[in-house]
């Protein structure tokens, strides 16, 4: 008995010898991410998973958003002036933000208009020689949202003032820059890169100004990053930041209950609950950025005519999809926007569930014996768990009102590519998670531009499409948020589309993870967090 | 010996331009384009689409795509990966060694547990152990790995705690990769403790890839070892009063052993196919997690440039155990 009470009393000592010498070496916090980042110069990617691990640790933009908001606060640059003609945005720098100091790179410089310039230059301009500095470079989120038309210039006014000229009034701009492809990277560390003939290590070794430096990546395995100790806003409350990448949800999850990551994405809906009342770990939940929806081809006859499109958007039972294919990590949507989004319509009122109304409105608009194709997407998304189950449930709902549908899919890249069709035959199951939190970045899918392309419902409609364009070209958010009511009540009376759900992310960690803020873009930021004991 | 090498290496010059062209093959006849999924929802213009094809030299007819590939392929330039513009044979070496080490630990533990247990069987056949052992090979053959592989984290790490999930090493351990064989690297390294958390991240891994090899060995020594057993020599043998593990154990083992080494060479394909599997559910940053993942981006030059050095390395092995075939059996090398 006394030597089994010495043995304990020794095991307890050696334990908690352990756990203060981990303690006291340093604070590192694991984050069981979903998958390895193609790389880490992040403008030349457009994955969300890239983007965790590579502009919002490494790198800072010259606005960002507020941690948690679609809100734009001043980053590396401290204030900016836009013309009144919002032609001209001049950006006044910080001064002394430092770049990273590691073993393969030691600035001589502190952070300035070189580096903001150098940043986009490469990125539209073709004789930059960091435009094609790895083979098959291409800057996608530069070029889709139509920087090379919109910049007409950037001029450096001297070192610590920067000046955006643009082809044309853009409100959505500062959102933009707040974008990741919009990282500021060192100009200094590509230039000594350049003179040693080794490019490429620009995208693997990463230099930036952000809250963590790089240490190591292997790939599929593991990123490491240590807390940058003269960073601009003051060092990050934990040293160390690593990264283990685990792409198997089930797995995920059995790491973080064993303790061998403090934070994962992605879980599966199913498993929330049991994961809610483990005293061990914490949920986190948050409305993601997104929309689910089902895009009628309102170029084709029956569906050209919007009553019978609400006909059918009133046979359709969200609650049921919501309940079966989101398993409750979803709410209805009735506008094409979040509800977190500025100038979310929230007087429109959804159209009921009603197959009996809806049924009626059919034969009132001379339609019978309809048939649709319905499109189911082949792939998960955060809009969309389940197209197929989704698909089979709005099926079921149009039979109910006597309307046979059939369902078609296609593999992703033919999927996407075929429902641009004008001619296509069918609604399309399709979504959008929000790039920059700007109201124009969802809306813009049903602009006139868009028909065979983006806008899925080929649905091109003055009043609305005039809307959206005159909104673009105001500076004042308000008068901006004005027009988008009114263009969302458009959608509603024209239902281009049945708005299904928008889902809601979840998010578990340890109980001891601290000041943790979740993304409305989807975004994985581990600056501010702490662990306690 | 000679001629008997290089007529082996000779019918790897044909094998070697069919995996080519297989391997080219394959990855454009599955149904989409990896512009396209770049892209994703957000789309691209009719123009830049053009440009991009031309970019990755999409545009250029088929056959002279080929022979471009195979001239890169000839002169060791396997390209870029188009998702991460890396290039293919970095990327391949980068993560060969964590699936040459699976593998190894696998089929060792498969054949270390799979020959005894064959044999146990072949001698007490008909019994109750040899029912239960081919019974229990039966079940390891026909388990769907991803199944096996989570009911293993499941108990060992989550319920018993006596082993971690996934990954190849704990986090506290952190040194630059000398071989990339993280037995070797850890053991190297110094660092306290390191050594016996790879070994301890192994374990789960290599049960779940080592299981149906182990299946299949067990049966191919148990029926070979019959055979064997029921030859005249070995009759002899145990006619002059040899003591019996003398018969068993060298007479008998070592003819029977012939099939065996053939159906553990074969088994390095076996290995292949489940270390995507394994890897996937390990987190094991080996070579077939990141075929999966470029088969799903339809990353073209991975693809076709990782089947060809899979298939390359499979056809390798296998030369290899021809030889070793030579080597223990005389007979086949003078035919």
């Amino acid at each position: 008995m006394v030597l089994g009470r010495t043995m304990k009393a020794a095991l307890l000592g050696v334990s908690l010898a352990a756990i203060a010498a981990f303690g006291a070496s340093a604070k590192t916090l694991v984050y069981c991410s979903e998958g390895s980042p193609e790389g880490f110069d992040t403008a030349l990617y457009t994955a969300g998973t890239t983007f965790d691990a590579s502009s919002r640790p490494l790198y800072n933009r010259l606005v960002e958003f507020v941690r948690g908001t679609t809100e734009v606060e001043p980053a590396l640059a401290e204030s900016w002036e836009i013309s009144d003609d919002g032609l001209t945005y001049t950006f006044k720098l910080r001064p002394g933000v430092k770049f990273h100091s590691t073993d393969y790179f030691t600035p001589s410089r502190d952070f300035n208009a070189d580096d903001v310039i150098f940043s986009f230059e490469r990125q539209r301009n073709a004789d930059n020689p960091y435009h094609q500095y790895v083979d098959g470079a291409s800057w996608e989120y530069f070029n889709y949202m139509s920087m090379p038309s919109l910049i007409e210039s950037i001029e450096k006014v001297d070192d610590m003032i920067v000046r955006f000229n643009l082809s044309r009034p853009e409100a959505p701009m500062i959102a933009n820059l707040a974008m990741d492809f919009a990282s500021i990277l060192s100009k200094e560390y590509a230039d000594q890169l350049e003179a040693a003939g080794n490019k490429q290590q620009f995208n693997q070794q990463p230099i930036g100004t952000g809250p963590f430096q790089f240490v190591a990546y292997q790939p599929d395995a593991v990123i490491r990053y240590k807390a940058f100790a003269d960073y601009w806003k003051g060092k990050t409350q934990i040293d160390d930041l690593v990264f283990a990448i685990t792409t198997d949800q089930a797995v995920r999850q059995q790491k973080l209950i064993a303790g061998e990551c403090h934070v994962m994405p992605y879980p599966n809906p199913a498993d929330v609950e049991s994961m809610k009342a483990n005293p061990d770990l914490q949920v986190m939940e948050q409305e993601g950025l997104n929309v689910g929806y089902l895009a009628y081809n309102t170029q084709q006859a029956p569906f050209d005519n919007a009553m019978v499109r609400k006909a059918l958007n009133m046979a359709i039972n969200k609650q049921a999809i919501l309940d079966a294919v989101f398993q409750g990590a979803g709410q209805a949507a009735k506008n094409p926007l979040p509800p977190t989004m500025w100038s979310y319509n929230d007087d429109i009122e959804d159209d009921p569930y009603d197959p009996d109304a809806a049924k009626q409105m059919l034969a009132d608009a001379g339609v019978s014996d309809l048939s649709i194709n319905v499109w189911a997407m082949p792939v998960q998304r955060p809009y969309n768990p389940n197209a197929r189950r989704m698909a089979e449930l709005i099926q079921a709902d149009f039979a109910a009102i006597g309307v046979e549908a059939e369902i078609v899919s296609y593999e992703w890249g033919e999927y996407l590519e075929r429902s641009k069709a004008l001619d296509r035959d069918g609604a399309v199951l399709l979504g959008w998670t929000g790039d920059n939190g700007d109201p124009d970045n969802f809306l813009a899918l049903l602009g006139c531009d868009g028909v065979g392309g983006a806008n899925r419902a080929q649905w091109c409609n003055e009043e609305f499409n005039a809307l959206l364009l005159e909104a673009k070209t105001l500076g004042s958010q308000e008068e901006r948020a004005a027009l988008y009511k009114q263009a969302q009540e458009v959608f509603k009376r024209e239902a281009p589309w049945a708005t299904i759900a928008h889902s809601v992310v979840h998010m578990p960690m340890r109980a001891n993870v601290t000041g943790y803020v979740m993304d409305p873009l989807g975004i994985h930021q581990f600056d501010g967090v702490d662990l306690t004991e | 010996m000679l001629r008997f090498l290089f007529s082996r290496v000779i019918v790897l010059i044909p094998t070697f331009i069919g995996v080519s062209i297989i391997a080219f093959a394959f990855i454009r006849l599955l149904p989409g384009d990896p512009i396209l999924l770049i892209a994703g929802e957000r789309g691209l213009t009719e123009e830049r689409y053009a440009e991009l094809q031309a970019a990755y030299g999409f545009d250029r007819p088929i056959v002279v795509q080929y022979l471009d590939y195979l001239a890169g392929l000839l002169t060791g330039d396997f390209g870029e990966s188009i998702v991460t513009k890396r290039a293919v044979l970095e990327e391949f070496f980068s993560r060969f060694p964590a699936t040459l080490e699976l593998s190894f630990c696998a089929i060792v533990f498969a054949a270390l547990l799979g020959i005894p247990a064959g044999m146990l069987a072949a001698v007490k056949r008909g019994s109750i152990i040899d029912q239960s052992i081919m019974g229990t090979a039966l079940v390891g053959f026909s388990m769907p790995i991803f199944w096996w592989g989570l009911l293993l984290i499941i108990l060992f790490s989550g319920v018993l705690g006596w082993t971690p999930v996934s990954g190849r090493i704990s986090f506290l351990y952190f040194f630059p990769p000398v071989t990339g064989f993280m037995l070797i690297d850890s053991a190297l390294s110094g660092q306290e403790g390191a050594f016996r958390s790879a070994v301890s991240h192994l374990i789960l891994p290599t049960i779940v890839l080592g299981t149906i090899p182990l299946a299949v060995i067990a049966r191919q020594t148990r029926s070979a070892m019959l055979e064997v057993l029921g030859e005249d020599y070995v009759r002899t043998a145990r006619a002059k009063g040899l003591p019996p593990w003398r018969v068993i154990g060298l007479h008998a083992l070592r003819n029977a052993l012939i099939p065996v080494v053939t159906t553990i060479g074969l088994q390095v394909g076996v290995l292949m196919a489940g270390a995507i599997l394994t890897e996937s559910i390990f987190s094991w940053p080996g070579i077939g997690k990141w075929m999966v993942d470029s088969v799903f981006r339809r990353d073209y030059t991975v693809v076709q440039g990782g089947l060809v050095l899979i298939a390359t390395l499979i056809m390798l092995v296998n030369l290899g155990v021809d030889l070793l075939y030579g080597l223990i059996n005389p007979r086949i090398r003078r035919n």
